[in-house]
């Protein structure tokens, strides 16, 4: 079983409308969303967790856990902020942010999925 | 559990404060004479001249012994003291402690650099070292509570000191609870510490996967007995609030930014280059088989087809996989591989089921090869005896490997070692060894003393040459050398045997500069190196670093820098860290100025203890070149070779005799004109002493340092 944020950047317009939301969501102000979306000269790019675990073998501190719908999540007062999930990400999706000490990732919530006006970005249930 | 009856013998109560830039700004003194508990200042001299680290316990040391300080007087002291970077989450390889004793191997301070979470936690509990002094008139230990701010001395009732059962009973014993046993960290040793000098301390760490204490080492000189003879079982460090701001550095974003540099390239490029987190430092064997380095049959030969037995691959089977085996939180490089579920055939704990930590190269090599034993389970459990009973696998395999040598040679037999076959490979034997040696009887006690012991032992009892103990005995100063051949290493016989506290490779390792790669051909560039290297690692015992991050991983573009050895961008890295958590100004030149005050101070501390001379300073033949015809004759090509070639002499027409002979007074000479370029690079005079000037230059010029130079000038 996994939950996670499922990407279609061919959808997306970069109206950054899914990082604004998050961002508010989880710390009240823009800048630290646990979504980007990144335009360049190929595309558009969207990051955000698939929910693959490399990041929870890594954790000295066991401070990253998988619920049973396969998200994992940070535990934030077992957290001692050394940032190897960051480093470990395949895809760079754990992200830290100078005024905010445990690292964050996106929890497969769905809020962004809501504001996004092309259907970009969708949570999916795969079982596997 | 039960928990045991401990009796209150002293308490002392500190107030909790934060950490300041790295700093707290007080030590902590521990008398077991008087059970005199008190907080001691930091001065802005310490730090200024000092560091840190090494630099503080050296300092304290220095102002807690006399002259004539012996290792087993009361006021001989142990101090571990961890650095102003020590306990960072952020860059790989920042919770090392420093311990330091007047050593009883060697005489003079003994240096090592360890793991662990004690360092870190006692460091958040309030203090930049711990000073130990005096002897408890019964067993104790001591405790530092970092939650509440109490230290504590109990009454030590605890049956079990071998390490891998006290250090998890403590840990259950002090940990707030089951969830929190990461938070509880414990010092101690083992019972051969009781009865033999060659002996370490273990530091651990709760592994929270596979919920056992794991062990690192402070491994050489005998720091395990010092701590014994003053009666001490354990210390234990409760601290609960760790986070990554805890050493309150002026630029975390920087810290944060730079340590997640390199754990990203540790994540690309550990794979490609030295496996650390899949095999840690035994990665190393097949390497230094391949390249006539590994140690064989006591430091003779540096490579044997058998030797394949022992080879990475091997120990890999062993080692749990893909856990974050680092000794402190952060370290991404993962090098301290254990083997689970171990179950020994021999000793107290046969048919248990234990986890061993490591080995690691050197104890792959000491307890390996260089006494034949090629069987890696074998190898696994003597480490794990080592570990337990408090034993440096170091100094224990170059004993073994002399024992073993010796017995070759008839100078021992049966007779002489209680009835032990010291046949070379005899696992059996070196098992029963460590066991006496626990036990505190036997053949095991003599041992124990180490080789400079044992080689005037041999001399007086059996009537050994003393040539022959001098040649093949591997010790300078009174430490055993750890494990690389430094025969065809001019530089590096100077790295082992210059190094200030005896023959360990944590001052420089230069074999590949020097033997392969032929980038320091000249005296004048093997004196730069030895002047280099050492003052550079040395940084790191002053800071509470380790040095493996620094250059077991390196940079996809380092060849093409233009000092690959010294790994720029990793050294550029320290720089960026030092300033973001001290704010205090810090460059390449800077670092090696740290490191040179106090390794000169340290210079002078091994003089002012009697020792640091230049005939301190003098390798045993055997790691100089061949002792035996047989060495000879297995390296013929090479020997004769260098003849030819570097000693201008035409070999053809001489006999082995001759030309080893002639070998060796060419190999000793270089040796002398190299030790001449490095103590003029170093600031000293022939005979070792640095000068005033010097001394002044460098601003380490203390009147009571002054004062023990001029005794010598």
């Amino acid at each position: 079983m996994k939950k996670y944020l499922k990407t279609f950047p061919e959808l997306c317009i970069a109206c950054h409308t899914c990082e604004s939301v998050c961002s508010n969501l989880y710390f009240k102000q823009e800048g630290k969303s646990c979504i980007v979306i990144t335009e360049n000269t190929d595309g558009i790019e969207i990051n955000a967790c698939n929910q693959c675990q490399a990041c929870v073998k890594v954790c000295p501190t066991q401070a990253l856990s998988v619920t049973p719908q396969g998200v994992v999540m940070v535990n934030k007062s077992l957290c001692i902020h050394c940032y190897m999930c960051v480093a470990a990400c395949p895809t760079q999706s754990f992200f830290r942010h100078a005024e905010n000490l445990p690292p964050f990732k996106c929890i497969a919530c769905g809020a962004c999925t809501k504001s996004c006006p092309t259907g970009a970005i969708k949570i999916v249930q795969d079982k596997e | 559990m039960n928990k045991l009856e401990r009796k209150l013998l002293a308490e002392f109560k500190y107030d909790l404060k934060p950490v300041d830039k790295g700093y707290n700004r007080r030590t902590l003194y521990i008398n077991l004479d008087t059970y005199e508990i008190k907080s001691k200042p930091v001065t802005d001299m310490m730090i200024d001249k000092f560091v840190g680290g090494k630099g503080f316990d050296l300092y304290l040391m220095w102002h807690g012994v006399k002259d004539s300080t012996q290792w087993n007087d009361p006021e001989n002291e142990i101090c571990i003291s961890f650095g102003p970077l020590c306990g960072n989450t952020n860059y790989p390889g920042s919770g090392k402690s420093i311990v330091t004793t007047i050593s009883p191997l060697t005489g003079i301070p003994v240096d090592c650099n360890v793991g662990g979470h004690f360092g870190p936690y006692s460091k958040f509990s309030g203090w930049d070292a711990i000073e130990v002094q005096g002897k408890a008139a019964e067993e104790v230990i001591v405790h530092i509570d970092g939650d509440e701010g109490y230290v504590r001395i109990y009454t030590a009732p605890d049956q079990e000191i071998n390490s891998h059962i006290i250090a998890e009973r403590l840990i259950q014993e002090f940990a707030d609870s089951e969830d929190k046993y990461q938070n509880v960290s414990v010092v101690s040793s083992g019972t051969a510490a009781d009865h033999v000098n060659i002996s370490c301390l273990n530091f651990s760490f709760w592994d929270k996967r596979r919920k056992v204490a794991r062990l690192k080492q402070a491994g050489r000189g005998g720091t395990g007995r010092v701590f014994r003879d003053k009666k001490v079982k354990a210390m234990v460090v409760k601290y609960s609030g760790l986070a990554g701001d805890t050493n309150n550095a002026v630029d975390l974003d920087t810290l944060q930014q730079t340590g997640i540099k390199l754990h990203k390239e540790i994540e690309k490029g550990d794979s490609s280059q030295c496996h650390m987190r899949e095999i840690g430092t035994a990665h190393l064997m097949e390497i230094m088989n391949d390249y006539d380095l590994l140690p064989i049959r006591n430091f003779k030969y540096g490579q044997m087809p058998e030797a394949i037995g022992l080879a990475s691959w091997e120990f890999k089977k062993l080692f749990t996989q893909g856990m974050p085996d680092g000794c402190w939180f952060g370290c991404s490089l993962s090098c301290c591989k254990a083997v689970d579920d171990f179950v020994p055939r021999s000793g107290p704990y046969q048919g248990h089921k234990v986890c061993v930590d490591g080995p690691e190269y050197e104890t792959a090599a000491g307890c390996g090869s260089n006494i034949c034993i090629f069987d890696p389970k074998d190898v696994v459990e003597l480490n794990f005896y080592c570990d337990t009973y408090g034993i440096d696998t170091i100094s224990f395999g170059t004993s073994v490997a002399f024992v073993m040598e010796c017995y070759e040679y008839g100078i021992l037999n049966k007779e002489r070692t209680g009835g032990l076959d010291f046949t070379w490979g005899n696992a059996d034997a070196a098992l029963e060894l460590i066991h006496q040696m626990a036990r505190g009887e036997g053949f095991g006690m003599i041992v124990g003393q180490g080789v400079r012991k044992m080689k005037a032992l041999f001399v007086e009892l059996y009537g050994a040459d003393p040539k022959l103990m001098h040649d093949i005995g591997m010790e300078a100063k009174g430490l055993e050398y750890s494990q690389y051949l430094s025969k065809e290493s001019l530089a590096q016989q100077g790295g082992y045997t210059l190094a200030l506290k005896g023959p360990q490779h944590d001052e420089a390792w230069l074999i590949f500069m020097d033997m392969v790669n032929n980038l320091i051909p000249t005296f004048e560039d093997k004196a730069e190196a030895l002047h280099y290297f050492p003052m550079f690692r040395t940084w790191f015992g002053l800071q509470g670093l380790c040095k493996l991050p620094w250059n077991d991983i390196e940079p996809d573009d380092n060849a093409s820098t233009d000092e690959p050895a010294k790994v720029p961008e990793h050294v550029q890295n320290y720089v960026d860290i030092y300033k973001a958590i001290t704010g205090k100004p810090m460059d390449k030149k800077l670092m090696i100025s740290q490191s040179e005050r106090v390794y000169n101070f340290q210079k002078v501390f091994c003089m002012r203890m009697g020792k640091g001379r230049r005939i301190d300073d003098i390798p045993p033949y055997r790691a100089v070149g061949p002792v035996t015809e047989e060495e000879y004759l297995s390296r013929i090509e090479r020997y004769d070779g260098h003849l030819r070639d570097k000693v201008g002499i035409d070999p053809s027409g001489m006999n082995t005799a001759q030309k080893m002979q002639a070998l060796r007074e060419y190999r000793e000479n270089q040796y002398q004109q190299l030790v001449d370029s490095v103590y003029k690079r170093k600031g000293w005079t022939p005979e070792g002493v640095p000068t005033l000037e010097h001394l002044s230059s460098i601003g380490m010029d203390l009147p009571e340092v002054l004062e023990v130079v001029k005794r010598y000038l």
